[in-house]
Protein backbone atom coordinates (compact mmCIF):
# COMPACT_ATOMS: atom_id res chain seq x y z
CA UNK A 1 0.00 0.00 0.00
CA UNK A 2 2.74 2.42 1.01
CA UNK A 3 6.46 2.23 1.67
CA UNK A 4 9.28 4.55 2.58
CA UNK A 5 7.34 6.29 5.34
CA UNK A 6 9.38 7.80 8.13
CA UNK A 7 8.11 10.24 10.71
CA UNK A 8 8.51 11.05 14.36
CA UNK A 9 6.18 12.89 16.71
CA UNK A 10 7.12 14.57 19.96
CA UNK A 11 4.92 15.84 22.81
CA UNK A 12 2.40 18.39 21.56
CA UNK A 13 3.04 17.40 17.96
CA UNK A 14 0.50 16.63 15.30
CA UNK A 15 0.54 14.78 12.01
CA UNK A 16 -1.98 15.59 9.33
CA UNK A 17 -2.60 12.86 6.76
CA UNK A 18 -3.87 14.08 3.41
CA UNK A 19 -4.46 12.28 0.16
CA UNK A 20 -7.16 10.88 -2.09
CA UNK A 21 -9.38 7.90 -1.22
CA UNK A 22 -7.43 4.68 -1.13
CA UNK A 23 -4.06 6.30 -0.58
CA UNK A 24 -3.60 4.49 2.73
CA UNK A 25 -4.58 7.08 5.35
CA UNK A 26 -6.89 4.70 7.20
CA UNK A 27 -4.46 1.81 6.88
CA UNK A 28 -1.68 3.89 8.39
CA UNK A 29 -3.92 4.92 11.30
CA UNK A 30 -5.06 1.32 11.87
CA UNK A 31 -1.42 0.27 11.78
CA UNK A 32 -0.51 2.89 14.37
CA UNK A 33 -3.44 1.81 16.54
CA UNK A 34 -2.23 -1.78 16.46
CA UNK A 35 -5.16 -3.15 14.47
CA UNK A 36 -3.00 -4.01 11.45
CA UNK A 37 0.44 -5.61 11.43
CA UNK A 38 3.06 -3.84 9.34
CA UNK A 39 4.35 -5.81 6.36
CA UNK A 40 7.76 -4.28 6.97
CA UNK A 41 9.12 -1.56 9.22
CA UNK A 42 8.74 -0.57 12.87
CA UNK A 43 6.50 1.52 15.02
CA UNK A 44 8.25 2.62 18.17
CA UNK A 45 7.33 4.52 21.31
CA UNK A 46 10.27 6.13 23.15
CA UNK A 47 12.53 3.78 21.22
CA UNK A 48 10.64 0.64 22.27
CA UNK A 49 8.87 -1.35 19.53
CA UNK A 50 5.14 -1.03 20.12
CA UNK A 51 4.52 -4.68 19.21
CA UNK A 52 6.48 -5.78 22.31
CA UNK A 53 3.75 -4.58 24.64
CA UNK A 54 0.37 -4.16 22.88
CA UNK A 55 -1.31 -3.73 26.28
CA UNK A 56 0.69 -0.62 27.15
CA UNK A 57 0.11 0.71 23.64
CA UNK A 58 -3.65 0.27 24.00
CA UNK A 59 -3.52 2.26 27.24
CA UNK A 60 -1.95 5.31 25.63
CA UNK A 61 -3.96 5.34 22.39
CA UNK A 62 -7.45 6.51 21.50
CA UNK A 63 -8.59 5.50 18.04
CA UNK A 64 -11.61 7.02 16.30
CA UNK A 65 -12.45 5.09 13.13
CA UNK A 66 -15.23 5.16 10.57
CA UNK A 67 -17.78 3.46 12.82
CA UNK A 68 -19.14 5.24 15.85
CA UNK A 69 -19.75 2.11 17.94
CA UNK A 70 -22.87 3.62 19.52
CA UNK A 71 -25.36 1.07 20.88
CA UNK A 72 -28.95 2.02 20.07
CA UNK A 73 -30.45 0.68 23.30
CA UNK A 74 -27.94 2.34 25.65
CA UNK A 75 -28.17 6.02 26.54
CA UNK A 76 -25.41 8.41 25.49
CA UNK A 77 -24.08 8.45 29.05
CA UNK A 78 -24.08 4.62 29.27
CA UNK A 79 -22.42 4.25 25.88
CA UNK A 80 -19.64 6.60 26.85
CA UNK A 81 -19.35 5.24 30.40
CA UNK A 82 -18.66 1.71 29.13
CA UNK A 83 -15.83 2.83 26.83
CA UNK A 84 -14.33 5.08 29.47
CA UNK A 85 -14.34 2.36 32.15
CA UNK A 86 -12.95 -0.21 29.71
CA UNK A 87 -10.10 2.16 28.97
CA UNK A 88 -9.50 3.06 32.58
CA UNK A 89 -11.60 1.24 35.22
CA UNK A 90 -11.10 4.15 37.63
CA UNK A 91 -13.02 6.61 35.41
CA UNK A 92 -15.82 8.31 37.33
CA UNK A 93 -19.22 9.02 35.84
CA UNK A 94 -18.51 12.75 36.38
CA UNK A 95 -15.67 12.59 33.87
CA UNK A 96 -17.87 11.03 31.20
CA UNK A 97 -20.52 13.64 31.95
CA UNK A 98 -18.00 16.47 31.52
CA UNK A 99 -16.85 14.99 28.22
CA UNK A 100 -20.44 14.91 26.98
CA UNK A 101 -20.91 18.56 27.94
CA UNK A 102 -17.68 19.52 26.20
CA UNK A 103 -18.99 18.01 22.96
CA UNK A 104 -22.39 19.67 23.34
CA UNK A 105 -24.25 16.49 24.34
CA UNK A 106 -24.97 17.45 27.96
CA UNK A 107 -28.73 17.61 27.43
CA UNK A 108 -28.75 14.35 25.47
CA UNK A 109 -27.01 12.28 28.17
CA UNK A 110 -30.12 10.20 28.89
CA UNK A 111 -31.23 9.83 25.29
CA UNK A 112 -30.88 6.32 23.79
CA UNK A 113 -28.25 5.99 21.08
CA UNK A 114 -30.76 5.11 18.38
CA UNK A 115 -32.39 8.58 18.70
CA UNK A 116 -29.12 10.43 18.01
CA UNK A 117 -28.34 11.91 14.61
CA UNK A 118 -25.21 10.94 12.67
CA UNK A 119 -23.40 14.08 13.86
CA UNK A 120 -24.42 13.50 17.47
CA UNK A 121 -23.23 9.89 17.29
CA UNK A 122 -19.91 11.12 15.93
CA UNK A 123 -19.60 13.63 18.79
CA UNK A 124 -20.44 10.87 21.28
CA UNK A 125 -17.66 8.79 19.75
CA UNK A 126 -15.25 11.74 20.01
CA UNK A 127 -16.24 12.27 23.66
CA UNK A 128 -14.31 9.06 24.44
CA UNK A 129 -11.15 11.11 23.89
CA UNK A 130 -11.88 13.20 26.97
CA UNK A 131 -13.76 10.70 29.16
CA UNK A 132 -10.63 8.62 29.79
CA UNK A 133 -7.35 10.43 29.07
CA UNK A 134 -4.73 8.95 26.74
CA UNK A 135 -1.75 10.78 25.22
CA UNK A 136 -2.08 9.55 21.62
CA UNK A 137 -5.16 10.35 19.55
CA UNK A 138 -5.53 8.62 16.19
CA UNK A 139 -8.45 10.18 14.34
CA UNK A 140 -9.64 8.83 11.00
CA UNK A 141 -11.70 11.58 9.32
CA UNK A 142 -13.16 12.78 12.63
CA UNK A 143 -15.05 15.64 10.99
CA UNK A 144 -17.41 13.34 9.06
CA UNK A 145 -21.04 14.38 9.70
CA UNK A 146 -19.97 17.28 11.96
CA UNK A 147 -21.33 20.81 11.47
CA UNK A 148 -19.13 23.94 11.43
CA UNK A 149 -19.61 24.64 15.13
CA UNK A 150 -18.70 21.10 16.14
CA UNK A 151 -15.59 21.21 13.94
CA UNK A 152 -14.53 24.47 15.61
CA UNK A 153 -15.14 22.83 18.99
CA UNK A 154 -13.07 19.81 17.96
CA UNK A 155 -10.23 22.13 16.93
CA UNK A 156 -10.22 23.66 20.43
CA UNK A 157 -10.24 20.20 22.04
CA UNK A 158 -7.32 19.14 19.82
CA UNK A 159 -5.40 22.33 20.62
CA UNK A 160 -5.94 21.82 24.38
CA UNK A 161 -4.79 18.23 24.11
CA UNK A 162 -1.60 19.27 22.33
CA UNK A 163 -1.02 22.07 24.83
CA UNK A 164 -1.03 19.36 27.51
CA UNK A 165 1.68 17.49 25.61
CA UNK A 166 -0.60 15.06 23.75
CA UNK A 167 -0.09 13.74 20.23
CA UNK A 168 -2.60 13.91 17.41
CA UNK A 169 -2.59 12.03 14.13
CA UNK A 170 -5.51 12.99 11.97
CA UNK A 171 -6.66 12.16 8.46
CA UNK A 172 -9.16 14.40 6.75
CA UNK A 173 -10.69 15.67 3.53
CA UNK A 174 -12.25 18.67 5.25
CA UNK A 175 -10.73 21.92 6.41
CA UNK A 176 -9.47 21.57 9.94
CA UNK A 177 -6.91 23.79 11.62
CA UNK A 178 -3.98 21.97 13.21
CA UNK A 179 -1.42 24.75 13.71
CA UNK A 180 2.16 23.59 13.33
CA UNK A 181 1.23 20.08 12.23
CA UNK A 182 3.51 18.01 10.04
CA UNK A 183 1.65 17.39 6.80
CA UNK A 184 1.99 14.02 5.10
CA UNK A 185 0.64 13.70 1.56
CA UNK A 186 -0.03 10.00 1.32
CA UNK A 187 -0.24 10.05 -2.48
CA UNK A 188 3.32 11.42 -2.70
CA UNK A 189 4.82 8.73 -0.45
CA UNK A 190 6.75 6.05 -2.35
CA UNK A 191 4.12 3.44 -3.17
CA UNK A 192 4.65 -0.16 -2.17
CA UNK A 193 4.16 -3.05 -4.52
CA UNK B 1 -15.62 -2.41 38.72
CA UNK B 2 -13.01 -4.31 36.76
CA UNK B 3 -13.02 -4.24 32.98
CA UNK B 4 -14.37 -7.80 32.94
CA UNK B 5 -17.33 -6.77 35.09
CA UNK B 6 -17.93 -3.63 33.04
CA UNK B 7 -18.14 -5.72 29.90
CA UNK B 8 -20.43 -8.37 31.42
CA UNK B 9 -22.71 -5.62 32.76
CA UNK B 10 -22.79 -3.96 29.34
CA UNK B 11 -23.70 -7.16 27.51
CA UNK B 12 -26.32 -8.09 30.11
CA UNK B 13 -27.86 -4.65 29.80
CA UNK B 14 -27.88 -4.90 26.00
CA UNK B 15 -29.46 -8.36 26.16
CA UNK B 16 -32.10 -7.29 28.68
CA UNK B 17 -33.10 -4.17 26.74
CA UNK B 18 -33.26 -6.01 23.43
CA UNK B 19 -34.74 -9.02 25.16
CA UNK B 20 -35.25 -11.06 22.02
CA UNK B 21 -32.42 -13.59 22.37
CA UNK B 22 -33.32 -15.11 25.74
CA UNK B 23 -36.99 -15.40 24.85
CA UNK B 24 -36.15 -16.91 21.46
CA UNK B 25 -33.84 -19.53 22.95
CA UNK B 26 -36.14 -20.57 25.80
CA UNK B 27 -39.18 -20.39 23.52
CA UNK B 28 -37.54 -22.73 21.01
CA UNK B 29 -36.50 -25.11 23.80
CA UNK B 30 -39.97 -25.28 25.36
CA UNK B 31 -41.92 -25.56 22.10
CA UNK B 32 -39.64 -28.17 20.53
CA UNK B 33 -39.67 -30.38 23.62
CA UNK B 34 -43.44 -29.99 23.83
CA UNK B 35 -43.72 -31.29 20.25
CA UNK B 36 -42.24 -34.70 21.10
CA UNK B 37 -45.25 -36.08 22.98
CA UNK B 38 -47.33 -35.29 19.89
CA UNK B 39 -44.86 -36.95 17.53
CA UNK B 40 -43.92 -40.00 19.58
CA UNK B 41 -47.27 -40.57 21.24
CA UNK B 42 -48.21 -40.12 24.84
CA UNK B 43 -47.24 -43.60 26.14
CA UNK B 44 -45.50 -42.76 29.36
CA UNK B 45 -42.95 -45.55 29.05
CA UNK B 46 -41.59 -44.42 25.68
CA UNK B 47 -41.34 -40.76 26.59
CA UNK B 48 -39.74 -41.51 29.93
CA UNK B 49 -37.14 -43.65 28.17
CA UNK B 50 -36.16 -40.98 25.60
CA UNK B 51 -36.59 -37.91 27.85
CA UNK B 52 -32.87 -37.39 28.66
CA UNK B 53 -31.91 -37.55 25.00
CA UNK B 54 -34.70 -35.19 23.90
CA UNK B 55 -33.85 -32.63 26.57
CA UNK B 56 -30.14 -32.65 25.77
CA UNK B 57 -30.47 -32.56 21.98
CA UNK B 58 -33.02 -29.75 22.14
CA UNK B 59 -30.97 -27.74 24.62
CA UNK B 60 -27.99 -28.14 22.30
CA UNK B 61 -29.94 -26.88 19.29
CA UNK B 62 -31.46 -24.03 21.30
CA UNK B 63 -28.07 -22.84 22.45
CA UNK B 64 -26.96 -22.63 18.79
CA UNK B 65 -29.71 -20.14 17.99
CA UNK B 66 -28.25 -16.93 19.33
CA UNK B 67 -24.58 -17.78 18.79
CA UNK B 68 -24.09 -15.97 15.49
CA UNK B 69 -25.02 -12.68 17.19
CA UNK B 70 -22.34 -13.11 19.86
CA UNK B 71 -19.76 -11.00 18.02
CA UNK B 72 -21.69 -9.98 14.90
CA UNK B 73 -23.49 -6.95 16.35
CA UNK B 74 -20.28 -5.55 17.86
CA UNK B 75 -18.42 -6.23 14.65
CA UNK B 76 -20.96 -4.39 12.51
CA UNK B 77 -21.02 -1.17 14.55
CA UNK B 78 -17.27 -0.96 15.13
CA UNK B 79 -17.43 -1.86 18.83
CA UNK B 80 -15.32 -4.97 18.33
CA UNK B 81 -12.48 -2.89 16.93
CA UNK B 82 -12.58 -0.65 19.97
CA UNK B 83 -12.77 -3.67 22.28
CA UNK B 84 -9.60 -4.98 20.68
CA UNK B 85 -7.99 -1.60 21.34
CA UNK B 86 -8.95 -1.38 25.03
CA UNK B 87 -6.13 -2.27 27.42
CA UNK B 88 -7.95 -5.54 28.15
CA UNK B 89 -6.58 -8.76 26.63
CA UNK B 90 -8.96 -9.92 23.91
CA UNK B 91 -9.19 -13.29 25.71
CA UNK B 92 -10.75 -11.51 28.71
CA UNK B 93 -13.15 -9.67 26.39
CA UNK B 94 -14.23 -13.01 24.91
CA UNK B 95 -14.60 -14.57 28.37
CA UNK B 96 -16.79 -11.65 29.47
CA UNK B 97 -18.98 -11.87 26.39
CA UNK B 98 -19.38 -15.64 26.81
CA UNK B 99 -20.27 -15.18 30.49
CA UNK B 100 -22.99 -12.70 29.56
CA UNK B 101 -24.16 -15.00 26.75
CA UNK B 102 -24.45 -17.94 29.13
CA UNK B 103 -26.28 -15.87 31.75
CA UNK B 104 -28.85 -14.74 29.18
CA UNK B 105 -29.32 -18.03 27.29
CA UNK B 106 -27.77 -21.00 29.15
CA UNK B 107 -29.16 -20.09 32.55
CA UNK B 108 -32.77 -19.68 31.29
CA UNK B 109 -32.44 -23.10 29.61
CA UNK B 110 -31.34 -24.55 32.94
CA UNK B 111 -34.36 -23.00 34.67
CA UNK B 112 -36.78 -24.33 32.06
CA UNK B 113 -35.34 -27.86 32.14
CA UNK B 114 -37.09 -29.28 35.27
CA UNK B 115 -40.50 -28.19 34.00
CA UNK B 116 -39.92 -29.86 30.65
CA UNK B 117 -38.52 -32.96 32.34
CA UNK B 118 -41.79 -33.17 34.25
CA UNK B 119 -43.70 -32.86 30.97
CA UNK B 120 -41.81 -35.82 29.50
CA UNK B 121 -42.22 -37.82 32.69
CA UNK B 122 -38.56 -38.18 33.55
CA UNK B 123 -37.95 -40.52 36.48
CA UNK B 124 -37.42 -38.51 39.70
CA UNK B 125 -33.97 -40.08 40.19
CA UNK B 126 -32.75 -38.32 37.06
CA UNK B 127 -33.50 -34.71 37.98
CA UNK B 128 -30.44 -33.82 40.01
CA UNK B 129 -28.11 -35.46 37.50
CA UNK B 130 -29.85 -33.77 34.58
CA UNK B 131 -29.52 -30.33 36.18
CA UNK B 132 -25.92 -30.86 37.27
CA UNK B 133 -25.06 -32.09 33.79
CA UNK B 134 -26.77 -29.08 32.18
CA UNK B 135 -25.03 -26.70 34.57
CA UNK B 136 -21.68 -28.15 33.45
CA UNK B 137 -22.61 -28.66 29.81
CA UNK B 138 -24.26 -25.39 28.78
CA UNK B 139 -21.26 -23.16 29.64
CA UNK B 140 -19.08 -25.56 27.64
CA UNK B 141 -21.50 -25.18 24.73
CA UNK B 142 -21.33 -21.38 24.98
CA UNK B 143 -17.52 -21.52 24.96
CA UNK B 144 -17.39 -23.91 21.99
CA UNK B 145 -19.95 -21.70 20.29
CA UNK B 146 -17.79 -18.63 20.82
CA UNK B 147 -15.01 -20.25 18.79
CA UNK B 148 -17.47 -21.00 15.99
CA UNK B 149 -19.00 -17.52 16.14
CA UNK B 150 -15.57 -15.89 15.95
CA UNK B 151 -14.56 -18.07 13.00
CA UNK B 152 -17.60 -17.26 10.87
CA UNK B 153 -17.57 -13.55 11.69
CA UNK B 154 -18.51 -11.62 8.58
CA UNK B 155 -19.67 -14.67 6.65
CA UNK B 156 -23.09 -14.68 5.04
CA UNK B 157 -25.54 -17.15 6.66
CA UNK B 158 -23.23 -17.16 9.68
CA UNK B 159 -25.88 -18.76 11.89
CA UNK B 160 -26.08 -21.95 9.85
CA UNK B 161 -22.31 -22.13 9.53
CA UNK B 162 -21.84 -21.82 13.30
CA UNK B 163 -24.19 -24.73 13.86
CA UNK B 164 -22.34 -26.86 11.28
CA UNK B 165 -19.02 -26.05 12.91
CA UNK B 166 -20.02 -26.38 16.54
CA UNK B 167 -22.52 -29.25 16.61
CA UNK B 168 -19.92 -31.95 15.81
CA UNK B 169 -17.71 -30.56 18.57
CA UNK B 170 -20.63 -30.69 20.98
CA UNK B 171 -21.19 -34.45 20.54
CA UNK B 172 -19.13 -35.42 23.63
CA UNK B 173 -21.19 -33.06 25.78
CA UNK B 174 -24.34 -34.73 24.47
CA UNK B 175 -23.06 -38.28 25.01
CA UNK B 176 -21.95 -37.76 28.58
CA UNK B 177 -24.82 -35.43 29.46
CA UNK B 178 -27.54 -37.82 28.34
CA UNK B 179 -25.51 -40.83 29.48
CA UNK B 180 -25.30 -39.49 33.02
CA UNK B 181 -29.08 -39.11 33.27
CA UNK B 182 -29.65 -42.60 31.83
CA UNK B 183 -27.29 -44.05 34.39
CA UNK B 184 -28.95 -42.18 37.26
CA UNK B 185 -32.40 -43.31 36.17
CA UNK B 186 -31.26 -46.96 36.07
CA UNK B 187 -29.88 -46.58 39.56
CA UNK B 188 -26.24 -46.64 38.44
CA UNK B 189 -23.50 -44.24 39.44
CA UNK B 190 -23.46 -41.15 37.20
CA UNK B 191 -20.42 -39.53 38.79
CA UNK B 192 -18.00 -40.64 36.08
CA UNK B 193 -20.02 -39.05 33.27
CA UNK B 194 -20.48 -35.84 35.25
CA UNK B 195 -16.76 -35.71 35.95
CA UNK B 196 -16.04 -36.00 32.24
CA UNK B 197 -18.50 -33.17 31.60
CA UNK B 198 -16.60 -31.13 34.19
CA UNK B 199 -13.34 -31.95 32.43
CA UNK B 200 -14.82 -30.84 29.09
CA UNK B 201 -15.92 -27.59 30.71
CA UNK B 202 -12.42 -26.99 32.10
CA UNK B 203 -10.82 -27.70 28.74
CA UNK B 204 -13.18 -25.34 26.91
CA UNK B 205 -12.65 -22.70 29.62
CA UNK B 206 -8.95 -22.77 28.85
CA UNK B 207 -9.11 -23.18 25.08
CA UNK B 208 -12.31 -21.34 24.15
CA UNK B 209 -11.30 -17.73 24.89
CA UNK B 210 -7.82 -18.20 23.42
CA UNK B 211 -9.07 -19.79 20.21
CA UNK B 212 -11.94 -17.32 19.79
CA UNK B 213 -9.63 -14.35 20.42
CA UNK B 214 -7.20 -15.62 17.78
CA UNK B 215 -10.05 -15.97 15.28
CA UNK B 216 -11.30 -12.46 16.09
CA UNK B 217 -7.85 -10.96 15.52
CA UNK B 218 -7.81 -12.58 12.09
CA UNK B 219 -11.27 -11.25 11.30
CA UNK B 220 -10.35 -7.69 12.28
CA UNK B 221 -7.14 -7.36 10.29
Amino acid sequence: MFAGLDFKLTGGGALLLLGPNGSGKSSLLRLMAGLLPAYAGHLTWNGQPVADDPQAHAERVHYVGHHDAVKGVLTAQENLGVWARLHDPATAAVQARAALVRFGLGRLADVPGRMLSAGQKRRLNLARLLAAPAPVWLLDEPTTALDQRSIANLQTVLADHRADGGLVVLSTHAEIALPGATVLHMDQVGAGS
Amino acid sequence: MTRFQTLVARDLRLALRQGADSILVVGFFVITVALFPFGIGPEAGTLTRVAPGILWVTALLASMLSLDRLFQADWEDGSLELLLLTPTPLEVVVAAKVTAHWLTTGLPLLVATPVLALLLGLEPEGYMTLLTGMALGTPALSLLGAIGAALVLGARRGGVLVALLVLPLAVPVLIFGAGAVDAAVQGLDATASLEILGAILLATLLLGPVAAAAALRQALE
